[in-house]
């Protein structure tokens, strides 16, 4: 089966450009985006530097300098645009299972969990059943970016989605799960931030000295289960 | 064979070329704020392209070296003072074990790169050494440069120094790798949907560099920017040199330290022959954009880097003249 999704190349300034199969967060999407990603691993174009898998789009930057080294009849920009339709011409619409499925234990005790009130009484809820929303479903992990093995996490229930802070957080603590419209995601490292924060995961998600710092891939599933506080401390110890 | 930090300065970190290769787990790529002032200081010291060098901000800090050394400074002009004597930027500057550099006032630029001959031990972490500040890892233990801290060199090259010790008689030439003019970019996936007035602006107007610039993202105020339609997007890649429109009307240009994806309208794309031009931008100052198109892009980054290899070659034949190695 040949790809009939539709998709648009556009330019990211003169050492990239982007391959968007639409603009919207759709797990048939998304599996394009990574099945593209996989086949670019597995059988790298020359010169390109970096892949930004994203939800709904592959983002492939190259070194110019190196592509007049390896030619000089085109521009770099439409030597790697040729390299990708012809790539593109053999990717298929193929579904991809998605990848392995990840149980990740988070506690929602109100010392870190300090939104969760918030999200539930914005649609009339227990905490306990907003609890229990975010962890009945499995996750795809869309993308990782923002931080260092940030992990975006979709779809939430409609029931728990809920936008933004209007005023980001100076310092989210390392390991925080959070609500951003119906994404949910963990917050790898300690950084500024404006999701609604409705528990804390005692996994460290970013090492940088392990073999593999980032805990999560593009396409993996995530399932979050809850833990007590005592549990949290002592996994966290 | 190593320096000594005797006085931190604002931000000071070892940087190379980037890491690339790590973006798809959100790992950006950082590296140095101004490419063309780390391959000039290396250049100047014999080194390959792409050796980390220490990259300084105002105020710079004070340095001791503990051994003979050779070392050159390229980008900012921070007033360079060695044991008290003046010393130039895109010099060869012979050290005697004990001198003391420091910098008496920032008179152009942003960020200044130096390089030792040899380059900089540190240990790579996901094949660059650059200091990747958010994840506390690479470079130096991950983190900027603090007073006492010991720096040590690698010591890959020969150091047939002679006991000399002052700058070289020779300077590169650099005024013609940064671009005083305009900053030419060529437009975003989202150009389309400013309104004609913000096109206009955006093209005409005289932006100014807010000083909530760091190596992350540089803001710019200037004339107001809006979008005809109040489109939502969903996260995309972006990369070094991306303009895009935040919601408060201000755009925003991303630098080394840039996240890996981005919601905003992406409006523009700085180019890559104009970022450190306009990575050496201080708070204050005025930046005009001139759009063009990506083969005029190319063809700049393409002068830029026969220039550079020119002056890589220029310096090899002083130094081997000099130096005989």
């Amino acid at each position: 089966m040949t790809l009939t999704n539709p998709y648009e190349i556009f330019q990211v300034g003169d050492h990239a450009i982007t391959v968007a199969f639409g603009n919207e967060i759709d797990a048939h999407i998304n599996g394009l985006v990574i099945n593209f990603f996989d086949e670019l691993k597995a059988n790298p174009i020359p010169c390109v530097v970096d892949l930004i898998p994203a939800y709904a789009s592959l983002t492939i930057v190259y070194d110019i300098v190196s592509i007049w080294q390896v030619q000089q009849q085109r521009s770099a920009s439409e030597w790697i645009k040729a390299d990708v339709l012809n790539r593109l011409s053999h990717l298929t619409d193929a579904y991809r299972p998605a990848g392995s499925l990840k149980r990740i234990p988070v506690c929602y005790a109100p010392s870190l969990a300090p939104d969760l009130d918030y999200v539930a009484s914005t649609h009339q809820l227990t905490t306990n059943e907003v609890i229990t929303l975010h962890t009945a479903h499995v996750y795809r992990v869309y993308m990782l970016g923002f931080l260092p093995g940030f992990p975006y996490l979709a779809t939430v229930h409609p029931k728990i989605a809920t936008p933004r802070k209007a005023q980001p957080r100076k310092l989210v603590p390392a390991g925080s799960v959070g609500i951003a419209g119906e994404q949910t995601g963990i917050y790898a490292l300690p950084s500024p931030g404006g999701w609604q924060l409705i528990g804390q995961t005692p996994v460290q998600m970013f090492k940088p000295d392990g073999e593999q710092p980032v805990a999560l891939s593009p396409g993996d599933q995530v399932q979050f289960y809850s833990i007590s506080l005592q549990e949290f401390n002592h996994l966290k110890a | 064979m190593s320096l000594r930090i005797i006085r931190k300065g604002l931000l000071d970190t070892i940087q190379d070329g980037g890491r690339f290769g790590f973006q798809h787990l959100g790992i950006n790529p950082g590296g140095v704020s101004d490419p063309v002032a780390h391959y000039v200081a290396n250049a100047l010291v014999g080194n390959v392209a792409g050796e980390p060098v220490l990259e300084m901000h105002y105020p710079a800090p004070q340095i001791q070296f503990l051994t003979d050394c050779m070392i050159a400074i390229s980008g900012a002009n921070f007033t360079p003072l060695l044991n008290d004597t003046d010393v130039e930027n895109d010099c060869t500057i012979l050290i005697k074990a004990g001198s003391i550099l420091r910098f008496a006032g920032q008179v152009w630029g942003v960020c200044a790169c130096l390089a030792v001959r040899g380059g900089f031990a540190v240990k790579p972490w996901l094949a660059s050494k650059s200091t990747n500040l958010k994840a506390g890892a690479g470079g130096f233990a991950g983190r900027a440069l603090l007073t006492g801290d010991v720096l040590p060199f690698a010591n890959s090259l020969p150091n047939h120094l002679g006991g000399k010790s002052g700058a070289g008689s020779w300077r590169a030439n650099v005024s013609a790798l940064y671009n005083r003019g305009n900053i030419r970019c060529v437009a975003g996936a989202e150009y389309d949907l400013l309104t004609p007035a913000a096109r206009q602006n955006l093209d005409r107007g005289s932006f100014a560099i807010t000083g909530r610039s760091d190596r992350m993202g540089y803001q710019l105020e200037g004339p107001p920017l809006s979008v005809q339609v109040d489109t939502s997007l969903i996260s995309t890649g972006v990369t070094g040199g991306t303009i895009q429109l935040l919601p408060n009307g201000r755009l925003i240009v991303l630098m080394a330290d840039h996240q890996t994806t981005g919601g905003y309208p992406r409006i523009a794309h700085v180019i890559r022959a104009d970022l450190p031009s306009l990575a050496q931008k201080r708070a204050g100052e005025a930046v005009q954009f001139e759009f063009v198109d990506i083969a005029t892009a190319e063809q700049a980054l393409l002068i830029q880097h026969r220039h550079l290899l020119q002056l890589k070659n220029a310096c090899n034949f002083r130094l081997a003249a000099a130096f005989g190695n």
